[in-house]
């Protein structure tokens, strides 16, 4: 079981508040992931679940029980840290063994469980390699190893995957992914990056400021934001905004549409007409940057290659459906 | 052509160490030849520098006159008492310095530094006082404790910059994997410092082995290590710079073969953090 509960958390470093506030539910089982730009308090909050920081008010309950007060061996989490933090003097298996041997266990059940989670990490021919004798992949591994082998009741990832090239880090968030439903076990996952919230969450916290600004699926927060910081940190590229008429026709401070929302008419007339600036041809995507002269500058997405370029005029067509309203608060507005 | 430079770049820098490491070694050089001399040679100007009549006789008067067991043995359990127990007092003041630090923790480390600042002599009066009141005059004990005392703001100070070296994460995963302070001290910390407190314990014992000023104000013959065996040998009666060296030879000999065998570790270990 791994039921996580945030009750009114709140942690302020002297008089900096850095989280004001935090409600959640973490389901048992689920994978969760905290995103937001850098200093929006992600790390924080998840540093305070695992118990490596005191809240300053609030409750944190782990499977109904307060935790507050426990100290972090106690609270029966693992974490993955981004340095990976590995014991540098102790082998691969000595890391991955460390709490179980903290936890007093018999050294042959050690060793079987040990063995048993480098084989499911394709560690197994390193077992007795130091850390600095391995690559930035198989370190993150052993570092993961160490946080499976415990079978704690939920896993805290603080950023695991920045340290690694991008090849390897699309590699290890698939690998990530399947392990965590295989084994069933809630995840906490923070990271700034949000095209790894969108593939690898259940659901989503977007944090922002030390506020929890919205809760959900991916899609939801996709299709339905709560509102204009939560709209152009998620999707890439980012939703357009814009003010101003065409926001006030529709009954609404600012509108925003996805780039991909936006359809591309060669012939100017029509919808928003502007100047392509910059056109990206990615092969399966055609990225446009209009300059739509008052409404500033778009970005226009196409699956597929279009042939447009710098200089040509267009218009765009925002697809009814899919326009966001947010009044002058930065709220949504449904109806 | 470049490379041309850079090698004659090279020999001129290895030149200039060698040198300078001469100049350094010279006085112990001197003092070693001077020991194998006769008292008149000892003394001859201009002096002979290897042609001169070799002898062991200073050695055998020397040993002949007093115990230089005894005093080494002195020195070995003042100099190795005194580290362990520094050791001891440092390794937890330190790391809680380095890792759970307060507004106050600077104030407290500038604090120790400046007792190293004050002159020794300045308090010799009043622990001369004392040690005579509670019977520590010309104890090992004494000694032990006063040379601790006197090298604990270094230790600590030693200790407290390589602690402060390894990465807060380590320390956390290791709290993560249900480690208690204990243990982590033991399995985590500890060994990643060992460098550090291998190069603290050290340097320790070769300040505490060549300390000189408390060791000869506080004992005499009991409790007195190899400082006062040199000591004896600069008599009033004349200068025997012989047998004064033949003593000293013998009185740094064994921290000299110890600082050879560990000078890569003492290398390391003080350079630690610095190349990373």
């Amino acid at each position: 079981m791994g039921q996580i509960t945030l009750q009114g958390v709140q942690k302020a470093f002297g008089p900096v508040h850095i989280i004001k506030g935090a409600n959640l539910d973490i389901a048992d089982g689920s994978f969760v992931v905290f995103v937001g730009p850098s200093g929006c308090g992600k790390t924080t909050l998840l540093r305070l679940i695992a118990g490596l920081e005191d809240v300053t008010d609030g409750r944190i309950l782990i499977d109904g029980k307060n935790v507050v007060a426990v100290p972090p061996a106690k609270r029966g989490l693992s974490m993955v840290f981004q340095s990976y933090a590995l014991y540098p003097h102790m082998s691969v298996r000595g890391n991955i063994g460390f709490g179980l041997k903290m936890a007093g266990l018999a050294k042959d059940e050690i060793n079987r469980k040990v063995e048993a989670a480098a084989a499911t990490l394709n560690l197994t021919p390193y077992l007795d390699r130091k850390p600095r004798e391995l690559s930035g992949g198989q370190r993150q591994r052993v570092a993961i190893g160490r946080a499976i082998v415990r079978e704690p009741k939920a896993f805290l990832f603080d950023e695991p995957l920045s340290n690694l090239d991008a090849a390897l880090r699309v590699q290890m968030r698939i690998e990530v992914t399947r392990l965590q439903k295989q084994l069933g076990t809630t995840a906490i996952y923070v990271t700034h990056d949000q095209v790894e919230a969108m593939t690898m969450a259940d659901k989503i916290v977007v944090l922002n400021g030390g506020k929890i600004e919205q809760y959900g699926s991916p899609l939801e927060l996709y299709e339905k934001p709560a509102n204009l910081f939560v709209a152009g940190f998620i999707g890439s590229p980012k939703m357009n905004f814009v003010t101003g008429d065409p926001a006030l026709q529709r009954g609404a401070a600012t509108i925003g549409v996805r780039p991909e929302h936006l359809k591309i008419e060669r012939d100017g007339a029509g919808g928003w007409p502007g100047t392509i600036a910059v056109a990206e041809h990615l092969g399966s995507d055609t990225f446009l940057y209009v300059d739509a002269g008052p409404l500033g500058m778009l970005t226009a997405r196409y699956i597929g290659e279009l042939s447009l370029h710098t200089g040509d005029r267009v218009s765009l067509v925002p697809d009814p459906a899919r326009i966001h309203r947010f009044d002058d608060s930065g709220n949504a507005i449904r109806s | 052509m470049a490379r041309m430079a850079t090698t004659r770049r090279v020999a001129v820098s290895t030149i200039a160490a060698w040198l300078c490491g001469f100049l350094i070694f010279f006085p112990i050089l001197w003092m070693m030849l001077a020991s194998f001399k006769t008292e008149l040679e000892a003394f001859a100007i201009p002096p002979s520098f290897l042609f001169f009549h070799w002898t062991l006789e200073n050695y055998a008067t020397v040993q002949a006159r007093s115990d230089y067991l005894h005093h080494a043995l002195n020195s070995i359990i003042i100099a190795g008492g005194s580290t362990l127990i520094a050791l001891l007092i440092a390794i937890p003041a330190a790391w809680s310095m380095a890792f759970s630090p307060t507004k106050r923790t600077k104030d407290v480390l500038l604090w120790m530094l400046s007792t190293k600042m004050m002159p020794p002599v300045g308090v010799l009066v009043p622990i001369y006082l004392i040690y005579k009141t509670v019977g520590l005059l010309d104890s090992r004990i004494g000694l032990v404790f006063i040379l601790c005392l006197g090298n604990l703001p270094i230790v600590i100070w030693m200790l407290f910059t390589y602690f402060k070296e390894i990465p807060r994460d380590i320390l956390e995963a290791a709290r993560m994997d249900g480690a208690t302070i204990g243990r982590e001290l033991v399995y985590v910390l500890t060994p990643m410092a060992i460098p550090g407190l291998a190069s603290t314990l050290l340097l320790n014992l070769i300040l505490a082995w060549n300390e000189a000023f408390w060791t000869l104000n506080l004992s005499t013959s009991q409790a007195a290590p190899l400082t006062v065996f040199i000591a004896s040998y600069s008599s009033p009666e004349g200068l025997f710079w012989a047998k004064l060296s033949a003593a000293s030879t013998l009185a740094i000999a064994p921290i000299l073969v110890l600082g050879w065998f560990s000078q890569k570790q003492l290398v390391r270990g003080l350079t630690f953090g610095a190349v990373k």
